[in-house]
């Protein structure tokens, strides 16, 4: 639909402590595509994230959402954290959280009022937790946790969603249920990109992959990057990569 | 002292007045910022700011020479920022961890502040004496025009909060989404903490360094069991912390040599208390009463469905049997006799002329129900 | 010096010396701040403690005032596990009130012995001297000095006697128990230790001091070694000189001696955190600005190179468009393309910039190191 890119990361370089976190990354993505983002432990997924949505310095690099900086398309993006980054004993019910996800759109000073609440309801109840929307957070369960976390990222309408880890400790039902909410995104043309931590369900789940491991690996549809080869590169350490570049590049 | 009596008093005495006044400020305050450091894992923080105001105290004195509770807190409020800036600073830049940087600022600051004191101490005009109250908080030492700085004080940041309450709220829940969103969160951070550290300074005055850590925590931590809606805990945060500033001052004013902070304190430590054991959902007490009653009710519908086990098994639902047989097929914890008592005053068992049980039409439905359920247990 | 001054210098070296020990262990384990807990609750153990034995030399006082650290320990410890409130809200909530019942106990039943609020909070080392130890006629020193001594050779005794095993529950729980040893039972004695610690040193330093000497030390020498036995070592070190350079600082200032005692402490501290090899502002800022360069050259080299290989070089490595690719602004472009050139990396050609050879090696070899 639009010859604009959703996602157009450019040579993003994150450093700790002067070592990198994330080397040179590139990464195109276009519009209605479900991409998932694997690589090993500290591959800096979660960073790369982070690092596009301008949580985490990064010391190089770009980053443009529809040809746009990050900060003039907010509203075009949804964010959804790792369930373990907040404390879920708050006092707070699960409506009150999906509502969160209009602040953006309210600002400062106004409250949130009927029509907030109706499009908070509507969010719940594509992700299945409107009956429980009065329900305290703590009380829920981790998948309950995960849908409630979507819904507020899907209250904002947004065009492009970041997941981070969203199955991780989820039942197999609330998985499944989310992934068909995602596809659902994916058919609206919307971009929706996930970490995730799990490579056998990836040719299942998702259309495109980016395999990351401090530096990009492989960014494409699904068969045609999710290869072996690929797939060792990305998890056979650090020594194999040796100086021969990852011959795939979509440019 | 007749209860009228005591009324008229504490109206018309202006000692009484003015301190239960301002301790019910500082309990409005403190309690309604407080339930934002809690939430935040801050209750420390509080802590190590009031001790950290001393030299602040101290130097706005020495530098001005004025003991206006105006410049003294305003010192109080640089020296605290300063102390948070250091301990931020500290754990950004090193391995040092969170809570050995809040105990430093904290006692050495305070200890710099205590040099400062005797420096002091050495001037001409017997200056230390006001800045004690800094320390111990002297309530009693109040006077109305503090008073009606507190209060201004105190609506102020009551508005603060409720104008930015919801943005407050997601700073405390998840401010990386904040963030994310757009939201000015370092802003909203460090309006917050300032309002916590202009709340811990006002209360210094009235119950000291060192207690002032639970007027921030106490009241926080007792509303918190009462409710799950954000609004409700702050609110019910500033009535406790109002109620125990009062209580306690009156306390103190009732009893000869009893210190004010110190009621205050044993007052508010009581209300936690209270909340811990007995608020409905949280409570302690009301978990073990709700324990009790589910293996009751466990018990009962094992006890039930046991028996009806056992006539089914005799192709007969209306075999009686005696208990023992009934113990032996059941967890040998609880009293089979008393559980079928139970059963009996319940009207779904009935004894007959031997002394053994049956089930009643009435049991052999609910005995039959409990079957059907067990069968679809594996919802949600 | 007189005798007095000597006397002072050394209770304070071994009160500082005697906190520090407990304090590495808090410190590493994320319990600065029950120190500060313990060393206020305390004081409702003594007063509790006199009031049965009516004599403020007893030893009774200092058992019973530990039990009292111990026992605050113990209610944060059953608070947290009730699940009801978080740990650092147990902790503010404990202290507060044992305290505040300690001084009600104090105003309402003792109102003018010795033990006053003021001297709870400070302490009074200049008063150590005068209260003796005396036994069969005979003056075996200052009584805090006596006292403090024995408590020193107990925390060095128990670190000497257990070091192994704390320094395992100290660092992984979870294997210590599954070694058989109880973390609980270690925690306890620990606890035990600190809270009796700051008894004896509750009376000459005062609840600040105590606090100040078993964190801020520790904390300095966690900036200086990786190695439990030398933090140990580092720490009483600091604590001891802290203490002596806080002693001549009062005397100089004539000012509160635990005030500045506290205040060296922040002071050695400060210049820890400012100095430490390694990981100290100094350091790490030198490293910072030869390697944000080294860092930068780096990035450069394997950016171009992994567009030559690419073969887009033609777009992404020209010159003057490197700073949108990269994102750096142009004076440190500048800087970077210099010093490869200087550095025989790489050449511009036609307003390209080229990798030379040894600039490919050490393009591919630096990609092989992240």
């Amino acid at each position: 639909m639009t010859d604009k890119l959703a996602i157009d990361v450019e040579d993003l370089t994150v450093a700790y402590r002067e070592k990198p976190v994330l080397w040179d990354v590139d990464m195109e993505v276009p519009s209605g595509v479900l991409m998932a983002i694997v690589g090993p432990n500290g591959a800096g997924k979660t960073t790369l994230i982070k690092a596009i949505l301008g949580l985490v310095e990064s010391a190089a690099g770009d980053v443009r959402i529809f040809g746009k900086s990050y900060t003039e398309q907010r509203s075009l993006v949804g964010y959804v954290p790792q369930r373990g980054s907040v404390d879920w004993d708050f006092p707070t019910t699960v409506i009150d959280v999906v509502m969160m996800g209009q602040y953006g759109r309210l600002g400062m000073f106004r409250r949130p009022g009927k029509r907030e609440r109706e499009m908070s309801i509507e969010a719940l109840d594509k992700v299945g937790m409107a009956d429980f929307r009065n329900r305290q957070i703590s009380q829920l369960s981790g998948g309950q946790q995960q849908r409630v976390f979507l819904a507020r990222a899907l209250v904002q309408d947004a065009r492009v969603y970041f997941m981070d880890e969203p199955f991780q400790g989820v039942d197999v039902t609330t998985e499944k249920a989310i992934i068909a909410i995602l596809r659902e995104l994916r058919n609206q043309d919307k971009t929706v990109v996930v970490v995730h931590h799990d490579i056998q369900t990836v040719p299942e789940y998702f259309d495109w992959v980016t395999l990351l491991n401090v530096r990009r690996i492989a960014c494409g549809p699904v068969d045609r990057e999710f290869t072996e080869e690929n797939l060792r590169l990305a998890y056979g350490g650090r020594a194999s990569f040796g100086t021969k570049l990852p011959n795939s590049t979509h440019r | 002292m007749e209860a009228l009596e005591f009324i008229q008093n504490l109206v018309t005495d202006y000692t009484l007045r003015t301190v239960a006044i301002g301790s019910g400020m500082l309990g409005i305050v403190s309690g309604t910022l407080g339930a934002f450091a809690v939430l935040r894992r801050q209750s420390l923080l509080g802590d190590a700011m009031s001790h950290a105001a001393l030299p602040g105290i101290a130097l706005a004195f020495i530098l001005t020479g004025s003991k206006s509770s105006l410049v003294l807190l305003v010192g109080a409020a640089l020296a605290g920022w300063l102390g948070t800036y250091f301990v931020t600073k500290t754990v950004g830049l090193s391995r040092i961890k969170y809570d050995s940087a809040l105990g430093m600022i904290l006692s050495v600051f305070f200890g710099f502040g205590l040099v400062l004191l005797t420096y002091i101490q050495k001037m001409p005009n017997a200056a230390q004496a006001g800045l004690d109250k800094f320390l111990f908080g002297q309530a009693a030492t109040l006077l109305q025009s503090d008073v009606y700085a507190m209060s201004v004080i105190g609506i102020v940041i009551v508005l603060a909060v409720t104008v930015f309450f919801k943005e407050f709220k997601l700073l405390s829940f998840d401010p990386e989404y904040g963030k994310s969103i757009g939201f000015p969160v370092r802003w909203l951070d460090a309006i917050l903490t300032a309002l916590l550290v202009v709340a811990i300074v006002i209360g210094l005055q009235t119950v000291g360094v060192v207690l002032m850590s639970a007027m921030i925590v106490a009241p926080a931590a007792a509303a918190r069991q009462w409710t799950q809606n954000l609004g409700v805990m702050i609110f019910l945060s500033a009535l406790f912390g109002c109620l125990a500033g009062m209580s306690g001052a009156v306390i103190s004013s009732l009893s000869a040599n009893m210190p004010t902070g110190p009621s205050i304190v044993v007052v508010i430590s009581l209300i936690v208390v209270i909340s811990i054991l007995f608020a409905p959902e949280r409570g302690m007490v009301s978990n073990l009463i709700r324990r009790y009653g589910n293996r009751k009710r466990l018990r009962v519908d094992l006890t039930l469905s046991t028996l009806h086990a056992l006539a089914i098994h005799h192709n007969d639902p209306t075999h009686a049997h005696e208990a023992s047989s009934i113990r032996v097929m059941a967890p040998s914890e609880f009293g089979v006799e008393k559980t079928l008592h139970e059963l009996d005053k319940q009207g779904l068992v009935e004894s007959n002329s031997e002394g053994k049980w049956i089930l009643t039409q009435r049991g052999l439905r609910r005995a039959e129900e409990l079957k059907a359920n067990n069968g679809s247990e594996a919802d949600d | 010096m007189s005798s007095s001054q000597i006397e002072i210098q050394l209770t304070a070296i071994v009160v500082a010396a005697a906190c520090a020990l407990p304090g590495v262990y808090l410190v590493l384990r994320r319990m600065a701040l029950i120190s500060d807990a313990i060393s206020h609750s305390i004081l409702l153990g003594i007063v509790v403690a006199f009031f049965i034995v009516h004599n403020l030399s007893s030893p009774f006082l200092v058992f019973g005032a530990a039990f009292t650290g111990v026992l605050t320990v113990f209610l944060v410890e059953v608070l947290k596990k009730s699940g009801l409130v978080a740990e650092d809200a147990a902790i503010g909530l404990v202290f507060p009130l044992l305290f505040s019942l300690g001084v009600i106990l104090i105003s309402k039943y003792s109102g003018d012995i010795h033990l006053d609020t003021d001297s709870v909070l400070l302490g009074e080392l200049a008063f150590i001297p005068f209260d003796r130890l005396e036994f069969w006629g005979m003056d075996f020193g200052p009584r805090a000095l006596a006292v403090m001594s024995g408590i020193l050779f107990l925390n060095i005794l128990f670190i000497l006697l257990f070091y192994k095993e704390l320094k395992i529950s100290t660092f992984d729980a979870g294997l210590a128990a599954s070694l058989g040893l109880s973390p609980v039972i270690f925690f306890y004695a620990l606890m035990s230790l600190t809270s009796l610690t700051a008894v004896g040193a509750f009376d000459a330093v005062g609840s600040i001091l105590v606090v100040a000497l078993m964190i801020a030390p520790p904390a300095a020498a966690y900036l200086l070694t990786d190695r439990l036995s030398i933090m140990l070592i580092l720490a009483v070190i600091f604590g001891v000189v802290s203490a002596i350079a806080g002693y001549w600082l009062a005397h100089y200032l004539d000012a509160s001696i635990a005030g500045c005692m506290a205040t060296v402490t922040g002071v050695v501290f400060g210049l820890s955190f400012t100095f430490a090899p390694n990981r100290g502002l100094v350091s790490i800022a030198l490293r910072r600005r030869g390697q944000r360069l080294r860092f930068a050259v780096m990035m450069l080299s394997i950016h171009i190179l992994n567009h030559e290989e690419a073969g887009n070089a033609a777009i992404e490595n020209r010159v003057d468009t490197l700073d949108r690719h990269v994102a750096w602004d142009k004076h440190l472009i500048e800087k970077v393309v210099s010093k490869m050139k200087k550095s025989g990396l790489a050449n511009t050609d036609s307003g390209l910039l080229v990798l030379t050879d040894s600039g490919r090696k050490f393009a591919a070899e630096a990609m092989l190191d992240i």
